[in-house]
C-alpha cells in the first residue's frame, strides 16, 4: 500500500453483514471472468457427456462393424470411424466418463492428505518437518508418471492403483504448498493468542489455521485435476490404462496413432481434441480462481 | 520571498478510480513552497498526503489521475510537461525520499554504483561520477564512504540505508527534496541523526523541503511552514510555531490535544479524542470536510464549504468559525474515573535472572541477559527501548510463549510460572494475558468479533450459551465496542475498533496482567488516544497490571507508574516514571529522551549518539552501551560492566558514573567525544545488523 | 556461501539416498512373489524360483537393498531381465540421445519464453499479456502426446514439411539430425513456454512494482536503463530457479514424446522397461532421473547464490 493509501480503511458502521458482500463480490468477480465462463462450459460440456454420455451417443460405441473400419467423417459417423468399425464420435463422448471419475478422485485424495500433512509439518516444525520433507523432495525428484510405472508395474494396472499413486505423490506437492503457507500463517499473532488460552494444537492447525490456507488449497486443487487427467491420459497412451474393455481417450489415441501416416487422422484428432478441452477448460478455472483469490 | 516559489501547487484535484467510480482524493490542493524553505504537510492516514507528494513527482498510481490545477515548477506546469522533459525534472529539479528505505534501494546493485547512476545521467563519465558518488556518501556522514561504496543495500542498517537514499536524492542538487515519512520505522536515536543530517544538508545544499509526516512533533522540529491535510484538503496553513500553539481548525486543536505529552498521567489527565471517523475515500462533501467529526458543527458547515481565511503573518483556517476553533468543545471527561491506586508491597510478577539465548545458525544471540524486574498489582511497568533490545522477548518469556534459559524464574503471587503456556494451570493462563502491536495479526480473519471474543470466553471462563452471550455483550460494552458488529469481521472494521476487539478479548479471562506490546503504534493519533483512554479506564475499573512496551516515551509517560530501559538485552535503568524521565538518569535514557523531538519545540541539551546500535550477536564488552555512550568515563566502560545499583529509592541505574555525578554532569550538555575506535566498531557491526 | 551450497549439496545426496530407497522398498516390499509377478500366474513354479534366484529377490530384503546400492556405486547397476545386458550400457546410449534432444529444446524455449514472460509483465492485463499468460499455460497443461499429435498432423501429414520420426538416417549431417528433432522439441516447448513464461512474469511484474524501480524512475533514468538495470537485474533471478525445476517436466515430458516419435532415448527406456517389467532396468532408470533432476537444482542453487549479491555476501565478513 504505497501509493493508494489504504481506502478501506475506516468504515462507517455496516448496514448488513458485509462479510457476505465481500464473498458475494468475490464469486461475482469469478463468475464475471471471460476465463471462467469459457473454463465452465468447456468443463460443464463434458461434465454432462460423463454423467449422459450413453443416452446422447448415436451410436454403440463398444460396437465393431468390420465392414466400416476407418471410414472417415461423414454424415453417418460424424467423427468417422476406428480400426474396428467402432463410430468415434460415440466413443468420444462416452470417454469423458472414466477420466472423470478417476480423476477427481486422485485429487481428493491428495488433497485431503496433502492439507494434512502440510498443516501438521508446517505447524510443528522441527524433525518431523524435516524428515517429510526430505521424503517429499526425493519423491518429486522423478516425475509423476515414471512413479506411477514403478507402481503399476509392481501392483499391476488397475483403477485404484492409479487413484493411489497418483494421489499419493499429489499429496506430496499439495503439502508443500500447504505447508509454506502455514509457515506463514504460523507467525501471525492470532495463532500466538490461541496458544495463550492453551488451546490444543489440532484446534489450532484445523480451526484456526486451516480457514486460512483455504485459498491457497482450493487453488491447488483445481490446478492438480487438471494434471490428474494429464497423467491418466498419458498412463492409458502409453499402455497403463485400468480397463481396455472402457472407451478411453488416451487408449483410442494410442491405438491409432500408427495409422497417421496411412492419412487416418481422424481416429486421433478427435480424442486428441477432447483431452485438450477438458484439460484447458478446468485450468481456466483454476486460473480464475487463483485470481480472485489474489485481488 | 520575492525570487520564483520552488514549487507552486494550484487548486490540484486528483482522483482515483475505484470500481468505475472516480474518488477525490485531493481537494482543490494549493501549496507554495519558496527557494530555500522547509514545509511540513501534516494529517493522518489517508489524508492524501503521499498522493501529493506523488503528484508533484507525477508518480500516480495506474487509477490515479489529476483533475484539473497545476504544478509550476523551474517556470514550467509540470502537469504538461512530455516523458522526457518530467525524466529532466526528475533528475535535476525535484528528489523524493520515502519510508523503508530497504525496499527504496535496489539490492543486486552496489551502494556506490546506485549513486553514481544520478551522476552518470548528468553526464559525468564514469569515474568522475564515482567520485563523486563518494562524495555524497562522506556528506551523509557514512563512516567509512570508500568501503561503503562497495557495499550491497542489505549490509547496512535502516540509518545507513535511509542516509544512502538522501545521498542519493541529493546528488542530483535538487531545488526541492520531498521527504515522505522519512525516519518512520527507524529507532528514535537513527531518527534523530537523519533529522539532523537531513536538516545540516539542507543548509549546505539550500534545497527546499516538502517533508510529510504524521508526526507532529517531527514536522514542529524540521519545518518553518506546515499545512494540515484532512480529507485531501488543506485545512489550515501557516507558520509552524504559529499553527502549533495557536492553531485555528477544530481538527488541528483536537490533534494536538490527542497527543500525550509531557506532563500529561493517566490519573491526572485524560486524552482528548476526536470522535466519528475520516470519510471514505471519494465521498461526496459538499460542506466542510471536517463537519461530521467537529464539536464547533453549524448547520452553515454541512452546505457551504469555507474558504481559507487569512488570519494574518500568512496564517490560514478553512473555517466559518476559526476564531473559536481553540474552544472546541473536550469530547473526553476531563476528569478520569478514580483509579485504585497502585499497591506497593511485594510483586505480583516477578522476573529473576531471567535469560534468553537464541542460536542461529552457529551463532548465539543474547536476547535477554539477567534481567530481574517485579511488577506491583495495579501498577503500569512500561518497557522501553530500541529494535533488539529484548523488550519483546521479555514478554515473550513472561507470557510462556519462549522459553528462558536455565535458571530464570518467572513468578505470579510468589508462585514459580512454568516455562512454556501449555505447562500451566488455568488460573495461571486467565491471569497472563496480552494486547499485540498489530491486530490485522491478532484476529483471526476468518473469525466474527463474536467467534474471537466468545472463544476466549469458553475457554478461559468456561462460559457457554446464553451467559457467554451475555458476557460477550458486557464486554464489548466496557470496550466502547458497538455489539452491533459483534458479526463482523475483522477485515470490515477500521484499525481503532480492531484494537478494541483485541483488548476485549484480551480482558475477556478477567486478567490480572496484561502485555500491552506497542498496542498503539500501528494506530493513528486520535484513535490512539482513545484506545490509551480505554487501557486507563480499564486498568482504574479492574485494577489490572499493565506491562506496557513502547517506544513511543509520550505514550509510556502518560500510562506508566514505572519505567524499565532495556538496551541489548540488559536492564539499564528501572524506577518510578518521573525520576526515570529527569536526571539524574542512565546516559542511555537521557539520549533516548533527547533525541525524541518534543510537541512544545523546547529543545533539550541535544546529546547525539553515533553509530549504530550494536548487534545483539556480537554486544560489546564491559558495558554494552560504552561505544555509543555520550558520557563515557574511560577503560573501566570497556572492561568492566557495572551493577544495577540503587540511586534512590525504587530507583536503580547500570552506570559505573557515581549518581551525584550524573545529577551534575547531565544538567549541562555533554562534551563532544571522539574516538576513532568507536567508529570502526559500528562499521563491522553493520553487516550483521543489516540482514 | 561456501557454507550455502555445501548446505545445498548435504541436502541433495540426503534426498537421493531416501529416492534409493523408496524406489527399492515400494517396489520390492509390496506383496506378492517378485518371480510370479514377472512371469505370471501361469508360469511354472520351477521357472519362477530360477527367477527369484536369478534376481536375487529369494534373500533377505535389506541384503538386496545393500548388495543393490553397493552395486550403483561401483558402476554395476544390474543386468536388464528383458534384454538381458548390462543395464549401465542400455542407460548410456539414451541418456546420450535424451540429453540431445533435451538441450534442442531448450535452446528454444528459454530464450522464447523469458522474452514472452517479460513482454507480458511490460503490457500487463492487455491483451498481448492475457494472449501469452492464457496461452501459454493452455499449451502447457495439454499432455505432450496430444500437442505432439496434432504437431504431426499439421506439419508431417498436411503440411508435409517436417519428418515425424525423430530418428535421423545414420550419418546425416547435424542440420538434418536437428530437423528430425524439431517435431518433438517443439512439443517439448510447447510443454515448457507456459509455466517459464509465466515465472518469468511474475518476476518482472514483482520487481516493477518494487520500491526499488520507483527509486530508479524518480531519479530520472530512462525507462530503457531502468528496465535493463533494476528490472531484469532482479527478476531474472526467480527465472534461473524455474528454468531448472521444469527438468522434471522435461523428464516426464521425454517419456511420451520419445515414445511418440520412436526415439531411443531414456524417455522410451523407461517405457520398455515398464512394459516389460524389467525391474533392475526400470529402478536404475528412476535413479538415474533423478539423480539428474537434483543436478539441476544444485546447477540452479549455484547459479541463483552467484547471482544474487544477498546470499553471496551473507552472514558475517
Amino acid at each position: 500500500m504505497t501509493t493508494i493509501e489504504d481506502p478501506a480503511a475506516p468504515i462507517q458502521i455496516p448496514v448488513r453483514d458485509e462479510a457476505t458482500i465481500a464473498r458475494g463480490e468475490r464469486l461475482r468477480l469469478l463468475v464475471r471472468s471471460p476465463g471462467f465462463i469459457l473454463g465452465a462450459i468447456l468443463v460443464g460440456f463434458w461434465v454432462v457427456c460423463a454423467l449422459f454420455g450413453a443416452m446422447i451417443a448415436p451410436q454403440d460405441p463398444q460396437a465393431d462393424d468390420i465392414l466400416n473400419k476407418l471410414v472417415a467423417p461423414s454424415g453417418d459417423h460424424l467423427f468417422g470411424t476406428d480400426r474396428l468399425g467402432r463410430d468415434v464420435f460415440s466413443r468420444v463422448l462416452v470417454g469423458a466418463r472414466e477420466i472423470l471419475i478417476t480423476a477427481p478422485l486422485a485429487t481428493l485424495l491428495g488433497t485431503v492428505i496433502g492439507t494434512a500433512i502440510g498443516l501438521v509439518t508446517g505447524y510443528y516444525r522441527g524433525l518431523v518437518d524435516d524428515i517429510t520433507m526430505r521424503i517429499v523432495d526425493a519423491m518429486l525428484a522423478v516425475p509423476v508418471i515414471i512413479i506411477a510405472f514403478l507402481a503399476i508395474v509392481a501392483r499391476g494396472a488397475s483403477r485404484l492403483t492409479i487413484i493411489l499413486v497418483i494421489g499419493f505423490v499429489f499429496s506430496m506437492i499439495i503439502a508443500k504448498t500447504v505447508r509454506a503457507a502455514v509457515l506463514s500463517e504460523r507467525e501471525l499473532d492470532y495463532v500466538q493468542a490461541a496458544r495463550l488460552r492453551n488451546e490444543r494444537s489440532p484446534y489450532i492447525m484445523f480451526a484456526e489455521i486451516l480457514p486460512n490456507v483455504m485459498g491457497p488449497v482450493v487453488v491447488e486443487f483445481t490446478v492438480r485435476l487438471g494434471y490428474a487427467i494429464f497423467t491418466i491420459a498419458t498412463l492409458a497412451f502409453l499402455g497403463f490404462g485400468a480397463d481396455p474393455s472402457i472407451p478411453d481417450w488416451g487408449r483410442d489415441i494410442e491405438q491409432h496413432y500408427a495409422f497417421i501416416n496411412g492419412g487416418i487422422w481422424w481416429a486421433v484428432l478427435f480424442p486428441s481434441l477432447a483431452i485438450a478441452t477438458l484439460i484447458v477448460g478446468i485450468n481456466l478455472i483454476a486460473d480464475a480462481i487463483a485470481q480472485t483469490f489474489e485481488r | 520571498m520575492s525570487a520564483e516559489p520552488a514549487i507552486q501547487m494550484e487548486d490540484l484535484e486528483v482522483v482515483y478510480r475505484v470500481r468505475g467510480v472516480d474518488r477525490p482524493v485531493l481537494r482543490g490542493l494549493s501549496i507554495t513552497i519558496a527557494k530555500g524553505e522547509s514545509y511540513g504537510l501534516v494529517g493522518e492516514s489517508g489524508c492524501g498526503k503521499t498522493t501529493a507528494a506523488f503528484t508533484i513527482m507525477r508518480y500516480l498510481p495506474r487509477n490515479g489521475r489529476v483533475v484539473s490545477g497545476s504544478i509550476r515548477a523551474d517556470g514550467a506546469d509540470l502537469l504538461t510537461m512530455s516523458e522526457a522533459e518530467v525524466r529532466r525534472l526528475r533528475a535535476s529539479t525535484i528528489s523524493m525520499v520515502y519510508q523503508n528505505p530497504g525496499a527504496a534501494l535496489n539490492p543486486a546493485i552496489r551502494v556506490g554504483d546506485q549513486i553514481a547512476e544520478v551522476f552518470r545521467l548528468r553526464g559525468h563519465d564514469r569515474s568522475e561520477s564515482l567520485d563523486r558518488a563518494q562524495e555524497m556518501l562522506r556528506k551523509v556522514q557514512i563512516s567509512d564512504p570508500a568501503g561503503g561504496m562497495r557495499r550491497y543495500p542489505h549490509q547496512l542498517s535502516g540509518g545507513g540505508q535511509q542516509r544512502v537514499v538522501i545521498a542519493m536524492a541529493l546528488a542530483s542538487d535538487p531545488t526541492l527534496l520531498i521527504l515522505d515519512e522519512p525516519t518512520t520505522g527507524l529507532d528514535a536515536t537513527v531518527e534523530s541523526e537523519v533529522l539532523d543530517l537531513v536538516a545540516a544538508l539542507r543548509e549546505e545544499f539550500g534545497t527546499s523541503v516538502l517533508f510529510i509526516s504524521h508526526n507532529l512533533a517531527v514536522i514542529r522540529k524540521m519545518c518553518e511552514r506546515v499545512g494540515v491535510l484532512y480529507a485531501g484538503r488543506l485545512v489550515e496553513e501557516g507558520e509552524a510555531e504559529t499553527v502549533f500553539t495557536e492553531p485555528r481548525h477544530p481538527y488541528t486543536v483536537g490533534l494536538l490535544r490527542c497527543i500525550p505529552r509531557g506532563g500529561l498521567r493517566k490519573d491526572r489527565d485524560r486524552l482528548d479524542t476526536i470522535p466519528g471517523y475520516l470519510p471514505q475515500l471519494g465521498a461526496d462533501l459538499p460542506g466542510c470536510v471536517f463537519a461530521d467529526r467537529c464539536g464547533l458543527v453549524q448547520e452553515i458547515c454541512r452546505t457551504d464549504e469555507p474558504p481559507l481565511h487569512p488570519l494574518g503573518n500568512g496564517h490560514s483556517s478553512r473555517c466559518h468559525f476559526h476564531d473559536k476553533a481553540a474552544e472546541v468543545p473536550y469530547t473526553a471527561s476531563s476528569i478520569p474515573e478514580p483509579g485504585t491506586a497502585p499497591a506497593n508491597g511485594d510483586g505480583l510478577v516477578r522476573l529473576e535472572h531471567a535469560s534468553k539465548t537464541f542460536s542461529h545458525e552457529g551463532s548465539t544471540v543474547r536476547a535477554l541477559v539477567d534481567v530481574d524486574l517485579s511488577i506491583a498489582a495495579g501498577e503500569t511497568l512500561g518497557l522501553v527501548g530500541e529494535s533488539g533490545c529484548g523488550k519483546t522477548t521479555l514478554a515473550r518469556v513472561l507470557l510462556g510463549l519462549t522459553a528462558p534459559d536455565d535458571g530464570s524464574t518467572v513468578e505470579l503471587d510468589g508462585r514459580r510460572l512454568a516455562a512454556r503456556v501449555v505447562k500451566r494451570d488455568r488460573e495461571q493462563v486467565r491471569a497472563l494475558q496480552t494486547v499485540f502491536q498489530n491486530p490485522d495479526s491478532a484476529l483471526n480473519r476468518r473469525f466474527s468479533v463474536r467467534r474471537i471474543i466468545g472463544r476466549a470466553l469458553e475457554k478461559l471462563v468456561g462460559l457457554h450459551g446464553k451467559r457467554r452471550e451475555e458476557r460477550l455483550k458486557e464486554i464489548a460494552s466496557s470496550v466502547r465496542f458497538d455489539e452491533r458488529l459483534l458479526s463482523a469481521r475483522p477485515v470490515q472494521l477500521s484499525g481503532g475498533l480492531k484494537q478494541r476487539v483485541a483488548i476485549g478479548r484480551a480482558f475477556a479471562g478477567e486478567p490480572r496482567v496484561v502485555v500491552c506490546d506497542e498496542p498503539t503504534s500501528a494506530l493513528d493519533v486520535s484513535v490512539q488516544a482513545a484506545i490509551l483512554n480505554l487501557l486507563a479506564d480499564l486498568q482504574a475499573k479492574e485494577g489490572v497490571t499493565y506491562l506496557f512496551i513502547s517506544h513511543d516515551l509520550g505514550v509510556v509517560r502518560y500510562l506508566a507508574d514505572r519505567i524499565a530501559v532495556l538496551y541489548l538485552g540488559r536492564l539499564m535503568e528501572v524506577g518510578p516514571a518521573e525520576a526515570v524521565f529527569n536526571p539524574p538518569h542512565h546516559p542511555y535514557t537521557e539520549a533516548l529522551l533527547s533525541a525524541v523531538p518534543t510537541l512544545e519545540g523546547e529543545e533539550r541539551p541535544r546529546i547525539r549518539l553515533q553509530g549504530e546500535i550494536p548487534s545483539a550477536a556480537d554486544p560489546p564488552s564491559g558495558c554494552v552501551f560504552h561505544t555509543r555512550c555520550p558520557r563515557y568515563l574511560g577503560a573501566i566502560c570497556e572492561e568492566q560492566e557495572p551493577p544495577l545499583a540503587e540511586v534512590e529509592r525504587g530507583h536503580y541505574i547500570r552506570c559505573h558514573i557515581p549518581v551525584d555525578e550524573l545529577r551534575r554532569i547531565q544538567a549541562e550538555p555533554p562534551p563532544p567525544r571522539t574516538s576513532a575506535r568507536r567508529v570502526e566498531d559500528d562499521e563491522l557491526t553493520h553487516g550483521l545488523t543489516g540482514s | 556461501m561456501g557454507r550455502f551450497l555445501l548446505k545445498r549439496l548435504g541436502l541433495a545426496a540426503i534426498t537421493l539416498f531416501l529416492l534409493s530407497v523408496i524406489v527399492f522398498f515400494g517396489t520390492q516390499v509390496l506383496p506378492g512373489n517378485v518371480g510370479r509377478r514377472i512371469l505370471g500366474p501361469f508360469a511354472d513354479q520351477a521357472a519362477v524360483d530360477n527367477l527369484n534366484e536369478r534376481l536375487g529377490t529369494d534373500r533377505g530384503l535389506l541384503t538386496q537393498y545393500w548388495d543393490w546400492l553397493t552395486g550403483l556405486f561401483t558402476g554395476d547397476f544390474g543386468t536388464s531381465l528383458a534384454q538381458n545386458v548390462p543395464v549401465t550400457e542400455l542407460i548410456g546410449n539414451a541418456l546420450v540421445n535424451s540429453l540431445k534432444l533435451a538441450a534442442f529444446a531448450f535452446v528454444l524455449v528459454v530464450p522464447l519464453a523469458i522474452v514472452g514472460g517479460v513482454v507480458a509483465a511490460l503490457k500487463r492485463d492487455r491483451l498481448t499479456d492475457r494472449v501469452i499468460t492464457i496461452g501459454g499455460l493452455s499449451l502447457s497443461v495439454v499432455p505432450e502426446f496430444v500437442s505432439g499429435i496434432i504437431l504431426i498432423l499439421v506439419f508431417g501429414l498436411w503440411l508435409d514439411v517436417l519428418p515425424v520420426s525423430a530418428r535421423a538416417p545414420t550419418g546425416a549431417s547435424i542440420l538434418t539430425q536437428l530437423e528430425y528433432l524439431l517435431l518433438p522439441a517443439l512439443t517439448l516447448v510447447i510443454l515448457l513456454f507456459g509455466y517459464i513464461a509465466r515465472i518469468t512474469r511474475a518476476g518482472t511484474i514483482e520487481s516493477l512494482d518494487a520500491d526499488y524501480t520507483r527509486t530508479a524512475v524518480l531519479k530520472g533514468l530512462p525507462r530503457r536503463t531502468v528496465l535493463k538495470r533494476h528490472v531484469l537485474r532482479n527478476s531474472l533471478l526467480p527465472t534461473i530457479a524455474v528454468v531448472a525445476t521444469q527438468t522434471g517436466y522435461l523428464i516426464g515430458g521425454l517419456v511420451v514424446v520419445e515414445t511418440l516419435f520412436n526415439y531411443p532415448g531414456m524417455g522410451r527406456l523407461i517405457v520398455t522397461a515398464a512394459t516389460q517389467k524389467d525391474m533392475p532396468l526400470l529402478e536404475a532408470a528412476v535413479l538415474v532421473v533423478g539423480t539428474i533432476f537434483l543436478i539441476a537444482m544444485l546447477f540452479a542453487d549455484l547459479l541463483y547464490s552467484l547471482l544474487n549479491p544477498r546470499i553471496r555476501y551473507s552472514g558475517a565478513e
